[in-house]
């Protein structure tokens, strides 16, 4: 397909046009600006229905393929089987309808920052004044030796919410008791740091209740993880004897995947065989921004994107920000939570330069609620601010729950009840209404 | 410049350890700023779609008080203890103000 350069003038005349067709939605003036935003997940969606709230004379394009999200947050819960895939599974029908975002169904394949326009793999382009590149991770397939995308579709990875999430709860339901769960657990830094405690500890839920001669082992790149202890007191309280946690100092580090044996082997050869094998896999920022140059080629954070600390603009390229798991944000995870938190800081301070208004210093929070139970909850909580240096955690704040709070029973619920409230509020702040 | 007082206060934050939320007279964060840290649990608005409270439709005095009380570990809490020791007492005020006069 032949590429189409639309100018802005035009683009802008196409979105009218558009958009004075849905009673919600109408532009009474030409856009002030046009603000592009790759990626329709909690830092894009965010970012893109947060900039037409600030203001509604900033035209706003959101190029993600996808019709509706699988939120990679909860996902860990349909696997154990107490949610459904349509419980996290979210429309962006409200961001279109409702907030005058423009949804562009394709993949954007390119950015020329020089040009400031963004080709997609359809072969449209759009101009920018501002773009935004929330992307998310990809797997860095043949990274740990073995795992490629057709060894995917036995040993699951379902680190991204949809169909990988859908697989690794049949092969749960179709495994006999007794069975091994294997887990392969990568280095730092990677998506969701609690994510596969969590998933451990509701897997080892569900086997409790339907299959309980069954076993967990988690081979684990790392010899420490977030909120360890409190995962560890409450694997040893729910499910005693279930549970095998390998760290790195134990040869806990998988360097190859056997997926024809369903067998993990360790670094120092040990062979693990499993009746399912579940491998989260090195991964790195999602590849529009690595193709476009925006992510660091060399050292530790290779393959992730640095950003100024005061406003997440990359580092590599003007007019460009990068938020959400693909940016290098210091001491904030990768998170839904802490996408959602830069998303709505960089709608505002993009708002402000496009009105000629003060930039402002940025504050951040993020809470991860686990769930080792579906009543029991455990979390870790910051806030963050910039510094020249990157981003950091406020010394004296934020932590993780109380190792042994007065009333233990009541706190876990408590917290497994926020976790509920938390999804329920956030999700309609990045997607509805 | 700004930048400047940003790493002043910072160096005087780490110096007096646990009130390290100071920020700079100069550069004060705004109201709407702050507040965007609420809404990912409270909803937008603070408007709580399920088990977390609403904070919609508050007094000034309302706001600040309880995240005082949380600041000083004087209100029972799970997470808010933990939240509200990020931001000064200057932010709290600025924070309470936006709350109370926009999100009815």
């Amino acid at each position: 397909m032949t590429a189409t350069k639309l100018s802005r003038r035009a683009f802008t005349g196409t979105l009218l046009a558009t958009t004075a067709l849905s009673a919600c939605a109408v532009q009474t003036a030409p856009a002030k600006a046009h603000v592009v935003v790759i990626g329709g997940g909690f830092g894009g969606a965010t970012a893109a229905k947060f900039l037409r709230l600030e203001d509604p004379g900033i035209a706003v394009t959101m190029i993600e393929p996808k019709d509706a999200f699988v939120t990679c947050p909860f996902s860990n819960y349909v696997i154990a089987g107490f949610k459904r895939i349509d419980e996290i599974t979210h429309s962006y029908a409200a961001l279109t309808s409702v907030h005058g975002v423009r949804h562009v169904r394709d993949m954007a394949a390119a950015i020329d920052p020089a040009a400031k326009t963004v080709r997609t793999a359809g072969g449209q382009t759009f101009k920018y004044d501002k773009l935004v590149v929330s992307p998310g991770i990809d797997i860095r397939w043949g990274a740990l030796e073995g795992y490629t995308e057709a060894a995917a579709e036995r040993l699951p990875h379902a680190w991204a919410g949809g169909p990988q999430t859908l697989l690794l709860r049949r092969q749960l339901e179709a495994m006999p008791d007794g069975g091994v769960v294997a887990l392969s657990l990568p280095g730092n830094p990677f998506r969701c740091p609690p994510g596969p405690y969590e998933r451990i500890s509701v897997i080892a839920h569900y086997l409790k209740a339907n299959k309980p001669r069954s076993k967990i082992l988690a081979l684990d790149a790392k010899d420490a993880f977030s909120k360890q202890g409190l995962f560890q007191d409450g694997w040893n309280a729910l499910y005693p004897g279930m549970i095998e946690w390998v760290p790195l100092g134990k040869d806990g580090r998988v360097v190859r995947v056997l997926a024809d044996e369903m067998t993990l082997v360790s670094e120092f050869g040990e062979r693990h065989r499993a009746n399912v094998i579940n491998v989260v896999p090195p991964q790195f920022a999602g590849r529009i921004a690595r193709d476009a140059g925006l992510a660091a080629t060399e050292g530790g954070m290779a393959g992730w994107c640095p950003v100024d600390p005061f406003t997440f603009e990359s580092t590599r390229a003007k007019d460009i920000h990068v938020i959400g798991d693909a940016s290098i944000a210091g001491a904030m995870p990768k998170s839904g939570f802490a996408a959602n938190s830069q998303g709505k800081f960089v709608a505002k301070a993009i708002a402000a330069a496009l009105n000629g208004r003060p930039t402002f210093a940025p504050v951040f929070a993020n809470t991860c609620y686990s769930l080792l139970a579906p009543e029991y909850g455990i979390s870790v909580a910051d806030i963050f601010r910039a510094t020249p240096q990157g981003i950091v955690a406020v010394q004296g704040a934020g932590g993780v729950s109380p190792r042994t709070p007065q009333d233990a029973a009541q706190h876990r619920l408590l917290e497994a009840r926020y976790a509920y409230g938390w999804y329920s509020s956030t999700t309609r702040e990045v997607w509805g209404a | 410049m700004r930048k400047l007082v940003v790493i002043a206060a910072f160096a005087a934050a780490f110096v007096a350890g646990a009130a390290a939320a100071q920020t700079p007279a100069a550069a004060p964060i705004p109201g709407s700023v702050l507040a965007a840290t609420c809404s990912g649990c409270h909803g937008t608005g603070g408007r709580s779609v399920a088990e977390i409270p609403s904070i919609y439709g508050k007094t000034e005095t309302q706001i600040a008080t309880a995240m005082l009380e949380f600041k000083n570990d004087r209100r029972p809490a799970t997470v808010m203890n933990r939240h509200a020791k990020g931001f000064s007492d200057a932010e709290i005020a600025e924070l309470s103000r936006y709350i109370a006069a926009n999100w009815r």
